[in-house]
């Protein structure tokens, strides 16, 4: 499917004395393609939006039109109701779309269902904006495809090498492990509502634990919508329908502003874990009061970002949030020509963002009363 | 080598200390000897590695990583062990995983020429929990929330053992502790430490409650001061000398004045604290002198630390603990005087006739460095532990002030849904000052009703701390006890509380009516 990039427009002279910033540029409401007049993931309400996946930084309510994977789509429209912009255009991956001058199509991001990266193609250049993504299998959405280009956007969110996410199936063996170790009490995971949370219960599947898995109220609507997409969850239920008694033993999966929150007093003695690629620094999960740190993120770690900057070799990466520093100067030491875009209005809630772990400040925001 | 470096792992993310017992007593349960004898080592500070020090380890790291890369890293990381842990490049089967003895035994032997690739060998062939763990058993700075006690506390659990014991050979013997083990496995009889000098267990008191006194006869007790220093036995046998501390841990390097003044054979028990001139300095001067590895020439002359003894366990190779206190006492007066040695005072008996008398005495002890009276039964043996009926601790009541709640902090572990940390302050020109900080001293239904009342006062939020309501008509008055009020410059209100604790929640109280900073001055020691 990744078609070479010469061969995708006939390229005219002219054309390619224009910048790539020409093609898409940063503005204080994100990255905006001006060929095609719209903005990818807008922190702004825009006339035409380009929404690489349902993450509240990254999809808000109020464009006037969205064009979307139809997974991404039902997610907004879960979130914020079905009239969350008068235009909706879902696309499927690899479905080219002629917006003004542009052409627009989505590649699978591997980051949570219905995830993408959007490949921007004008004057003969192909710009790749990746949104958020990861390279390692998820059993809740498609994987990661790499697209040639001249310009490559990528997240930062992990971008220093110290952070090198461990195999998945062995970080959740562990809150498995702890149910062993502590029979009389529960493992509470704090996760995001959307892709974490479904994607450890899949994970908690494939590891062989049946028994029915706990969920916070916040959870509920977002792990319907996957089951009606085709991912299964098997037996979940309310932890507000549950008695203290029966949770003994298994696991209860909340938003990470319930773990410490009076909400959380309703089950037995929780063991506090939290899945989140933050929890590799042993700091950070200290002062959460995490008992258990579960390293599992659904954003690329070093090795995954490094290796997809080598894998395409593209004439410039721009590196939108995160630890934009440290990854642009890796970039250098490895002959690609990389630059910050400083973008802000990302990284902030859903997105593992630096106040993400900041569990306690979050508090009493987990939607359910205690 | 992995599963010492898991139980590391478990022990940092484990707050409550019955569960880090859990964690090292199945450790010893599942792990065999050497290893872990090694591991036990570990925990209480007893191996030390001369040629393998942090500077070296930083060198290996330099040498494989860019240096902007690690300095980023470094500064989000926060540690440099757990850095170079997390980013070491992984070369995955290049060796096989060495066991936590091997890597013990290589370090004591390696050159110092031949670390850095020893090290660097064994890194390779860690994963990130396994290097981390590696790195600080090389730095010795574990930071796992293990204490050297806890750590033989877990042994003596594991074999069913007394901790008192296992604290009384501890010191005559040497890692990995094979004869120890054995003991605990009950493969073998204790182990006689072989070494002069050894720690023998201290006799330990129960507080006196005013229901206590009806069943005691004043005729049969002795009364002592309870000075406000730290318990040690000092013990002097064949040229070795050692300073303990009550719990058996060797604190002889901080106290180079007061060894060189052990001339003699025998293993007293006493107190030790700053004396200048014959008078005994507040517990802050002491503090001056403690969890020093060296200490300065400025320390020692500003600082000088002295003896008040108590109790004599052993006179030349002599046992005297199975002797009733009296002929004991009788042996430590005459043995003080022959010696005539200025740092090493005798704690007096103080002469009463019936208890209201020690009363008024407790009460009037203008001595700053007394925290109360000792009761001690004329016959009674020195027995290890926390005998019931044969020495009592009678403490000066606490001092008492009125403070306003300003602050208040998430707890951890099963209190973590609760603000149970209180940051309280006094009146000063009109303006609440905070003066200090308390977690404990009141029930679970009265922390419900606080963390009631500061969800629903919260003025300000600052991460996991609130500020709550404190104006003149509105807020909520702690009756705070503490033991004693010392100046502190690290303190905006100028005076820093011992043990301060919650005495009373004044739900009726307006903070108006709370105290001035002018009362607490007058309370400094």
């Amino acid at each position: 499917m990744p078609v070479p990039c010469n061969e995708t427009a006939a390229p005219d002279v002219l054309s390619f004395m224009k910048a790539f910033t020409d093609i898409v540029c940063p503005t204080p409401k994100g990255l905006y393609c001006p060929p095609g007049d719209f903005y990818i993931d807008p922190t702004r309400p825009s006339p035409r939006a380009v929404v690489t996946h349902g993450h509240s930084d990254h999809a808000r309510a109020g464009h006037g039109s969205v064009l979307a994977t139809k997974e991404t789509l039902a997610i907004m429209g879960a979130r914020y109701g079905a009239d969350f912009t008068p235009s909706q255009q879902a696309a499927r991956y690899g479905e080219r779309h002629r917006i003004g001058d542009a052409t627009v199509w989505l590649s699978p991001a591997g980051h949570v269902l219905g995830s993408a990266q959007a490949v921007i193609e004008a004057h003969g250049r192909r710009i790749v904006v990746s949104g958020d993504y990861k390279r390692r299998p998820d059993p809740t959405c498609a994987p990661f495809e790499p697209v040639p280009c001249d310009v490559f956007i990528t997240e930062a969110t992990f971008g220093l090498p110290v952070f090198r996410h461990p195999d998945d199936g062995k970080e959740v063996a562990k809150a498995l492990h702890m149910l062993d170790v502590f029979p009389e009490r529960c493992v509470l995971i704090g996760a995001y509502a959307l892709g974490k949370a479904q994607r450890i219960i899949t994970l908690l599947r494939q590891g062989g634990y049946d028994a029915p898995v706990y969920i916070h109220g916040a959870m509920e609507k977002l792990c319907s919508l996957y089951e009606s997409l085709g991912v299964e969850l098997g037996d979940l239920r309310l932890t507000k329908d549950a008695v203290k008694g029966e949770m003994m033993s298994k696991i209860v999966i909340a938003p990470p502003s319930a773990l410490g929150d009076r909400w959380s007093r309703r089950l037995p003695e929780p063991v506090n874990a939290f899945a989140s690629g933050w929890m590799r620094v042993r700091a950070r999960a200290r002062q959460g009061g995490i008992e258990l740190p579960l390293v599992i993120s659904d954003h690329a770690d070093w090795d995954e970002l490094t290796g997809t900057l080598l894998e395409l070799s593209p004439q410039e990466v721009w590196v939108t949030h995160g630890r934009e520093e440290p990854l642009v100067h890796w970039a250098g030491l490895n002959g690609l020509k990389a630059r910050p875009l400083h973008l802000a209005g990302y990284d902030e809630e859903d997105g593992e963002g630096p106040q993400g772990d900041n569990l306690k400040s979050a508090e009493d925001a987990a939607g359910e009363p205690a | 080598m992995n599963r010492f470096a898991e139980l590391l792992d478990r022990l940092s993310y484990t707050p409550g200390r019955n569960d880090k017992l859990a964690l090292i007593v199945d450790y010893f349960r599942h792990v065999p000897d050497p290893d872990r004898g090694y591991a036990l080592a570990a925990m209480t500070g007893t191996l030390d590695f001369k040629h393998a020090k942090p500077a070296m380890i930083r060198g290996l790291i330099e040498e494989r990583a860019d240096p902007a890369l690690f300095r980023w890293s470094r500064d989000y990381v926060g540690d440099t062990a757990e850095t170079i842990a997390l980013m070491w490049p992984v070369r995955p089967g290049v060796n096989r995983v060495p066991d936590l003895s091997e890597i013990v035994e290589e370090l004591d032997r390696t050159s110092k020429l031949d670390m850095p690739g020893r090290i660097a060998g064994w890194l390779d062939a860690l994963d990130e929990t396994g290097r981390w763990a590696l790195l600080k058993l090389i730095t010795g700075a574990m930071r796992i929330g293990v204490s050297a006690r806890l750590a033989k506390q877990a042994l003596a659990q594991y074999g069913s053992l007394d901790i008192a014991e296992v604290e009384e050979v501890w010191h005559g013997l040497e890692p990995p502790y094979l004869d120890l083990f054995a003991w605990a496995d009950g493969l073998a009889e204790r182990p006689e430490h072989g070494t002069l000098a050894p720690f023998r267990p201290v006799m330990l008191s129960h507080p006196v409650e005013e229901a206590d006194f009806a069943r005691m006869d004043p005729a049969d007790y002795r009364a002592e001061w309870k000075w406000d220093g730290i318990r040690v036995q000092a013990v002097s046998e064949g040229g070795v000398k050692r300073l303990y501390s009550r719990t058996g841990e060797d604190i002889s390097g901080s106290f180079p004045d007061l060894i060189e003044a052990m001339r003699f054979e025998a293993a007293i028990d006493g107190e030790l604290l700053v004396v200048r001139g014959g008078a005994v300095a507040p517990f802050s001067d002491l503090q001056q002198r403690l969890n020093r590895k060296t200490v300065g020439k400025k320390q020692l002359a500003e600082f000088p630390a002295g003896l008040r003894v108590y109790d004599l366990l052993v006179e030349d190779g002599e046992d005297l603990r199975p002797l009733p206190f009296d002929e004991r006492r009788e042996r430590l007066e005459a043995w003080v005087a022959a010696r005539g040695e200025p740092r090493i005072g005798l704690s007096p008996l103080i002469p009463f006739a019936n208890f209201d008398d020690l009363t008024e005495l407790r009460g009037h002890a203008e001595a700053e460095s007394v925290e109360g009276v000792m009761l001690k039964r004329g016959d009674s043996p020195y027995l290890a532990g926390r005998p019931k009926g044969y020495w009592w601790k009678w403490k000066r009541d606490p001092f008492l002030v009125d403070a306003v709640l300003l602050y208040a902090q998430r707890g951890s572990g099963r209190r973590s849904s609760f603000y149970s940390d209180y940051t309280f302050g006094v009146w000063k020109d009109g303006a609440l000052v905070p003066v200090g900080k308390a977690y404990f001293g009141f029930t679970d239904d009265e922390l419900k009703r606080l963390d009631r009342f500061v969800r629903d006062n919260t003025i300000n939020s600052f991460g996991p701390v609130r500020e709550v309501t404190h104006e003149p008509d509105k807020g909520l008055v702690l009756e705070v006890a503490f033991e004693g009020l010392q100046r502190s410059t690290r303190h905006k209100s100028g005076v820093a509380m011992r043990f301060p604790r919650i005495n009373r929640i004044r739900w009726d109280k307006p903070p108006r009516e709370a105290d001035e900073l002018g009362l607490l001055e007058t309370m400094l020691e």
